[in-house]
This record gives C-alpha cells, structure tokens and sequence, in this order.
C-alpha cells in the first residue's frame, strides 16, 4: 500500500517521512495487544450470545417439562400452550440434508473445472459469477423460490402445493453453492504443483490425477468447505421462510410443507408478547439451534483431526 | 460515594438534556395496545414524521386499554370495544375514555380464480381448516386436494379468523403457514387448490374472494369495502383507537389525521377497510 513512502525514506528523510517511521515503529509496538482485543471481540461476542440466548430460553421451563420440548406438536398459542419442537428439528436436519446432496458434488465439480480444467479468462469469470451468486441477497432468493422454484416442483410432481422441502432444499443448495465451491477451489489450489506433475510424469491422465491426486489431497479443505455449506443451509432463514410452507407437522417427506427451526422463529418472534412463554419457547428454538451448529461444528473438527492422524 | 456522584450528575445531565430537547424538538404521541391496529399506528406514524413522533408499540388491546387507564400512553387500540369494567375502574382512575373507530377489519375468504366454488359458510370453513375436509370435490368443487393456507399463530389477522370463525380452536398444523397478508395472496393466486384469509387491503386480480354467510341460510355476502361499511360483510369487525377525554394537541391532530381521507387511505393500505367511503 506504501509503496512510495518507502522509496522516499532511503533518499531523503524528510520531517514528513520521519514522523511517517515513527508512527509505524509506534504501531509495531502495539500490533499485537490490538489485535489480542480484536480477536476477543467475536469471542466475546460469541459468549454474550450464548449466555444471552440461553437466559432468555430457560423460563420456559417454568411452564413446560424439558421433556415435552421434544414433543410432535407446536401449539404455542393454544391452551395450555405445546411446544414441541421435534417437527422443525427434523425439517431442518431434513432440508439441510437435501440441500448437502445437491451442493456437495455441484460444489466440488465446479471446484475442480475451476482449479483444474478451465483456462484462465474462463476461470476468472466463474469465479466472478460464483462470488455474484454469494452476493444476491436471501430476500431475492426467496423471492425465486416463490414465483419459479416453487411452481416448477409443483408442477413437476404433481402436487397440491410447491411450498415444500425440496424447494427449500433447491434454494437452500443454490445457496450453499458459492461457499462450498469457493472454498473448494481454494483447497483444490492449495494442493503442490508438484503432486499433479509428479502424477502426471507416472502417465496418468488428468483427470486421474485430478480425481486420484488432487482430490484426496485437498481432502481436509474440502471437508471444511463441506461443512461451511451446511452452516449456510442450516441457518439460512428468510429464503426458507418464504418457500417451505411452515408447517410443523412431522415428516421424512421432502414433498410436504415444513417449518426449520430458523423459520419457526422469523415466522412467530414479532407478535410474540415478550416476556411469555410463547416468547421464551422461541429463544430454545433458538439455543437448540446453536447447539446444532456447535455440535456439527465439533464433529467436524473432530473428524477432520481423525483423518489428518490417519493420512500422516 | 464519589462514584455515585458522578453518575447521579450525569444522570441529571442526560435528563435535562431530555427536557431541552423535547422542549424544542417535535411533538411526542405514545400508541399502545392492539396488534391488529398496529399496522395502522405504524403509517400514521411514518406519515406524521417528524412533525409529531407517534412512537408504536404493541401487546394487545387489553394492555393497551390498561394503559390508557393508568395512564401511561396516549392512544390506546384496540380491535374490541371497552368492557364495563375497564370503563369504570377508568372512571374511578379519572379518566374518561372516547372511544374512535378508525377502521374496519374484513377478512376476505380467497381461492385461485380457477377455483369454480361460489360460495362458503362458517361451517365449512371450520371443516377445512381443522383438517376435516382435504379435497373440493366435498365441498362441490372439483376433484384437488385443499391446500390450507394460514397466517402465523401469533398475528392479529390469525386472532381475528380464529376468534371469529374458528370458535378459539387452532388450524391444522398440515397448513402452510405464512407471515403477512401479502405472502397468503401469493401463495394462494399460485396454488390451484389454495384457500385462504387475507386482509381487504390485499384483494387483487388474481385472487377470487368468495361470498361467505355465517350459515347455510345466508344472507352470502362478498367481502368489499362498501359491505365491510355497511356491516352486512360478516368477518369483519371495527377497529378503535381510545384517548383519555376529548383529545388537545397533538394527540388530537394524530386522530384527525387517522379519520382524514389521507389517513383512511393509510388504513387501506395496511390492509383494513376505511370507515367511509374515499374519494379517488
């Protein structure tokens, strides 16, 4: 960035570029205590979260055994009042799932043509195109999903609604797919050149080398980007909200109408009186759904540190 | 000690400053109570901006009516009128509620417009959203299976179609469920075998509002503007906004501008039927 700062100093050093000096002998000074406070702000941010989400969710115990939480049924306004959350936990794992088996291999493919295959002027432009995808905003997606996806599946399958899981789960991969594919090129390029050309002088083909080389050597980031992929579908609300149909019944379905957990509580959070046992029966939704993400986030890294012991 | 001192004097700082600036900033209006008059307190509030800051807030209408008691807000609403009770424990508190309407509540019933049925009673309606009845063809329609569209359990709209229609019983949970007026016309003008409830704001083209009587004898009638005013349409109920005696200032100018044509045009647009007919 300061490029020319730097040529100035060696020929002559003027007020302007000693005072220049000082201020970046000041900054080596202080460098790291900066960024130890920056880091602890997202950790910080992180517990405040946590704790927050938790206080507000434990009331409902003052009105609900723990065990009912896993019940069949959502009847927050009814009475008395069920809050049974097994539904939404299901169609959440349900359209996630849906969105993986979908974004998964269209992620990693388009990875490897990225990385592998495709010239540089072509590669440039998907990788653009991939970041435009990331860009489009969860409102517009849904919106799609409304008024094309929705109808498309309906028709395709002959149903009486296409407000359902497999149009959240089209969505959600179309979703998912620039944060899996961007990460998975960034694995795919990160593997040595010298594995592909050590592969490629034994007289293998490429797309061995990419598929028996590349591939598993990138396996870890590739791991990651999977995982990240199902972050995004796994907490995405808005595009979910206005395409599943909301429903909470239970189902192993993909052509009925569900409610995720991040749906339930976009749906009902905003007339909820605050303070109610409706209200704190969204702020579980809400802890559950952390610690979902903690616990795949856990098995991931657990997994992933599996793998690297038995590469090694 | 000192420490105490110091905040109690910036405290005191803060709530001069507050005095100043209401002092000379624009008029303060507090709205309380109904979630379903709501939607209507918040286009008032951004049309009045920033001449008067009507600031919104919900509960219901019994909160808000508690507050208008207690004193603690300016406008109470509420979709209900004041029971005795609250008008005397009122009286008792010295304060006396007028009572505005400033809208009314129609839910329209709405289907495709491919949908050939003509007309639907109370009672089916109950059928069809407790899950009895899953396809037209028991209701004289065509051979498709009912997709039941509903708004979200916590909503105003959801409380009026469920008190009013639904005898305070809860929809079937194989409903879709969506979270405002304008995601039900959507949905339903997509899906052949939709029905649903939508506020009279959101009648559009592409949505077939069908005649409703509350019972098999009739009178059906169709949900419009002109017979949610004259109260022939059924599902449909008048909306207050309550203050405490004749209001001045600018609470008074926050209710005239509620029953002016430019107001009731806001009432439409939140989805609810004015109380007179407008001018186009």
């Amino acid at each position: 960035m300061n490029g020319n700062g730097e040529t100035d100093v060696t020929r002559a050093p003027s007020l302007a570029s000693r005072r220049r000096l000082a201020v970046r002998r000041f900054a080596q000074k202080v460098d790291r205590p900066i960024f130890f406070a920056l880091g602890l702000v997202s950790l910080v941010a992180l517990g405040v979260i946590f704790v927050f989400v938790v206080r507000e969710a434990i009331p409902v115990f003052r009105y609900v055994s723990p065990f009912s939480l896993l019940g069949p049924a959502w009847h927050p306004t009814s009475e008395p009042p069920l809050f049974g959350a097994l539904p939404m936990i299901a169609a959440t794992g349900l359209v996630t799932l849906g969105a993986l088996v979908l974004a998964i291999p269209l992620g990693f493919a388009s990875a490897g043509f990225v990385a592998e295959i495709a010239p540089p002027a072509l590669r440039d432009l998907a990788k653009s195109l991939l970041e435009l995808l990331a860009a489009i905003p969860s409102v517009v997606y849904g919106l799609f999903g409304l008024t094309v996806v929705a109808p498309f599946v309906q028709r395709t399958f002959n149903l009486p609604t296409g407000q359902n899981g497999l149009s959240a789960s089209l969505i959600l991969a179309l979703m998912a797919l620039p944060t899996v594919a961007s990460l998975a090129e960034d694995a795919l390029t990160a593997v040595p050149k010298a594995h592909r050309e050590a592969s490629l002088a034994l007289g293998a083909s490429r797309w061995q080398t990419t598929w028996r080389v590349v591939f598993p050597s990138a396996f870890s980031g590739l791991f990651g980007a999977a995982v990240l992929g199902m972050g995004r579908a796994v907490g995405e609300t808005m595009a979910v909200l206005m395409v599943a149909g909301n429903s909470p019944v239970l189902t192993w379905s993909f052509l009925r109408p569900v409610r995720t957990l991040t749906a339930g509580i976009a749906l009902e959070m905003a007339e909820a009186p605050s303070g109610s046992a409706h209200y704190h029966a969204l702020f579980m939704l809400g802890a559950i759904l952390l610690l979902l993400a903690l616990a795949t986030n856990g098995l991931a890294e657990w997994f992933r540190g599996r793998v690297a012991r038995q590469g090694e | 000690m000192k420490r105490l001192h110091i905040w109690s004097s910036l405290l005191l700082g803060l709530a001069l400053l507050g005095v100043a600036f209401s002092a000379t900033a624009s008029d303060e209006v507090t709205y309380k109570g109904s979630t379903t008059v709501l939607p209507i307190a918040g286009l008032l509030s951004e049309a009045l901006a920033p001449n008067i800051v009507l600031s919104v807030q919900g509960g219901g209408s019994g909160t808000g009516i508690a507050a208008i008691i207690d004193g603690t807000t300016d406008i109470a609403g509420s979709s209900r009128y004041m029971k005795l009770e609250e008008f005397q424990k009122a009286v008792a508190n010295g304060v006396m509620p007028y009572v505005w309407e400033v809208a009314i509540d129609a839910l329209a019933i709405v289907v495709h417009p491919s949908n050939p049925i003509e007309q639907i009673i109370y009672e089916d309606l109950r059928r069809i959203y407790f899950g009895g009845v899953t396809n037209w063809s028991v209701l004289g329609g065509p051979a498709m299976p009912i997709v039941v569209v509903s708004r979200d359990t916590s909503s105003g709209t959801y409380g009026t179609f469920k008190e009013v229609v639904l005898e305070n019983q809860e929809v079937t949970d194989g409903a879709l469920f969506q979270s405002s007026n304008g995601a039900v016309a959507t949905t339903v003008a997509s899906t052949p075998g939709a029905i649903g409830y939508v506020g009279l704001g959101y009648l559009q083209p592409s949505l077939k509002a069908i005649p409703l009587a509350k019972t098999a004898e009739g009178p059906f009638v169709a949900a419009s503007v002109e017979t949610a005013l004259s109260l022939e349409y059924p599902l449909s109920r008048p909306l207050f906004m309550i203050t405490n005696g004749y209001p001045q200032g600018a609470v008074a100018r926050v209710i005239r501008f509620a029953l002016s044509d430019e107001g009731q045009r806001l009432v439409l647009e939140a989805g609810y039927a004015p109380i007179r007919a407008l001018s186009e």
